[in-house]
């Protein structure tokens, strides 16, 4: 049977862009998809041709693996266009040669293990800092999040979004396991919860920030409708 | 000089470039793609009226920097900040040696900072050594993404750079200016990581570190390195212009400095010609925290502050002489720094 559009799209949902921990979907990153058969076909586009190469071999990679999940699907190829390394990334990707064979002797260490898992960490920070943050406005106070368990916590799509990434991390996500803790599962004692908070707020404003940014960059690019604009001051 | 309210306030533009990109001067293809990125930074954060084709970005004149900067942009002193990228262009794309030009010619209104690279070793030593007597440099910008042959980055805990650092301090070259971009090997680690400056400001406690555009995109570990180091400052390039498009992001950001660092160690600056300092200046005077929920924690910019933030830090680090008419309020000090027990993720 051939595979949908519609499954493919929802496939590569799945995939975010690991730095600013959102869908590739949603940050318009596919410029064309196609669909013959058994064989899919994505185009990518990043906001310039300066991103990070590193960042853009894992978002095609993991895009490629996303298109191969779906059921049909045999032949995949991801193609990015218009970047600096473009012509490397795109033979790298089809041949599945990995980070390190696609750029013989500019790495060093794991891959790009090292780097996925800063930046799963960075998130995990600041999904916590966004769900904490709705539980403050609902009036707790700092002290009793650093005292509340997981099962105490209301339902909601930051709760969700805070599980699934620290479920990731391979941390306890049973319902006695303490709400609030450091991306290797310490828990954050009730003194120091608050300014933990204050510090996680950066690394949040930092993503969500860059992720704006790129946004812009990309809209400007290629000249789509810019992101709903902000109010004015 | 910029006068408002009432309020005078004294304006030393941290950063600003007078480039070639122009098409002649491409040497590759990469030429064109740095020269597209950074026009699409200006087009996506510039208020329309401020907009240039893309050939003027390219390429403008003598009469476009020093009208921008100083009729229009109440710039009093500039920090000329050089980008060698000489893989890419031809003729470099602003060598210390271009902006000497007009440093030479207008020798009140430029501060001239050179740059090294620790790449060049040896002979690029004895090199630097004669570009900082020459020009009597105060300060250097460092490019750690610039590619160079094969190589395509450095870091400054490289231990070459270390020499050149020790050479920076032997020689009174206080201002270290360190600009992260995209593309550094080894290219499967973070490219805009700051955590080398860490290292670099603890060895070196005598010079100061100009985290340009803050960090960005790497805010929180740029936080955490100013809260240990009290020798690391924040360049405002690239941030400022969220003012206008983003409010809200740039209230955070400078909320966040504010707090994480203190009111001494901010510095104004546009990048012109990415952004003209004419209307950063009036919308920076005007800016305000807007009250806000959980923001209450966030510090009102008050005039004073903003003075410092415009001119007096940038002066005071360069020993830029500032009229009487500017009034100075005293250093707050590191003391009341936050403290914070949590190391950076990596």
């Amino acid at each position: 049977m051939k595979p949908t559009e519609a499954a493919v799209l929802d496939a590569l949902s799945g995939v975010r862009d690991p730095e600013l921990d959102e869908p590739i979907t949603d940050l318009k990153f596919i410029a064309d998809l196609r669909v013959a058969e058994d064989a899919v076909s994505i185009r990518l586009r990043l906001p310039t041709p300066f991103c990070a190469p590193n960042f853009a071999y894992l978002i095609a990679a993991d895009a490629k693996a996303a298109l191969l999940s779906v059921p049909g699907v045999r032949h995949a190829r991801v193609v990015l266009d218009d970047h600096h390394a473009s012509s490397e990334i795109n033979a790298g990707i089809a041949d599945e040669r990995g980070f390190e064979g696609t750029f013989p002797g500019n790495t060093e260490g794991e891959d790009l293990d090292e780097l996925r898992s800063i930046f799963r960490r960075k998130s995990f920070v600041a999904r916590q800092e966004r769900l904490c943050r709705a539980l403050l406005a609902e009036g707790h106070t700092p002290e009793e999040l650093a005292e509340m368990r997981l099962g105490e916590v209301p339902p909601s799509g930051a709760f969700e979004k805070y599980l699934s990434r620290r479920e990731e991390l391979g941390l306890d996500v049973s319902a006695r396991a303490p709400l609030v803790v450091d991306p290797d599962g310490n828990r954050i004692h009730e003194d120091a919860v608050a300014e933990h908070l204050r510090f996680a707020r950066v690394t949040r404003l930092s993503i969500e920030g860059n992720a704006g940014m790129c946004r812009g960059l990309l809209a400007t690019r290629y000249g789509i409708p810019a992101p709903e604009e902000e109010v004015k001051l | 000089m910029y006068e408002k309210d009432g309020e005078r306030y004294f304006v030393v533009d941290g950063h600003v470039h007078y480039w070639d990109a122009s098409p002649e001067n491409q040497a590759n293809i990469h030429g064109q793609q740095f020269i597209d990125c950074f026009y699409g930074y200006h087009s996506a954060l510039s208020p329309e009226e401020y907009l240039w084709p893309e050939e003027k970005f390219q390429k403008y004149s003598e009469e476009d920097i020093m009208h921008d900067l100083f009729e229009i942009g109440y710039v009093d002193v500039a920090i000329f900040q050089p980008t060698y990228l000489e893989d890419f262009y031809v003729n470099g794309f602003n060598t210390t040696e271009q902006n000497a030009v007009l440093k030479e010619k207008y020798p009140d209104k430029f501060i001239l900072p050179g740059r090294f690279d620790p790449r060049d070793g040896e002979p690029g030593l004895e090199a630097f050594e004669e570009l900082v007597e020459k020009y009597e440099l105060k300060g250097v910008k460092l490019y750690t993404a610039e590619w160079s042959g094969k190589s395509k980055g450095w870091s400054l805990k490289d231990p070459w750079a270390k020499r050149y650092l020790e050479k920076c301090q032997e020689l009174n070259v206080k201002n270290i200016h360190v600009h992260k971009g995209p593309t550094i090997t080894p290219l499967n680690r973070d490219a805009f990581d700051v955590q080398d400056v860490d290292e670099a400001a603890s060895l070196f406690p005598d010079l100061n570190f100009i985290v340009e555009h803050v960090g960005l995109p790497r805010l929180e570990d740029f936080c955490w390195i100013a809260v240990q180091e009290p020798n690391v400052y924040a360049g405002m390039a690239v941030a400022m212009p969220f003012i206008h498009t983003r409010p809200r992001y740039f209230a955070q950001i400078m909320g966040e400095l504010l707090y994480w660092l203190d009111e001494d160690r901010i510095l104004f600056a546009s990048d012109y010609a990415i952004w003209q300092p004419k209307w950063l200046v009036e919308k920076f005077v005007d800016f305000q925290i807007p009250e806000e929920m959980g923001w209450a924690e966030y510090e009102q910019l008050t005039p004073d502050i903003k003075r410092k933030i415009l001119g007096l830090n940038a002066a005071h680090l360069y020993g830029i002489p500032v009229p009487d008419e500017i009034p100075q309020s005293e250093p707050v000090g590191p003391a009341g720094q936050p403290t914070y027990p949590e190391a950076p993720l990596r």
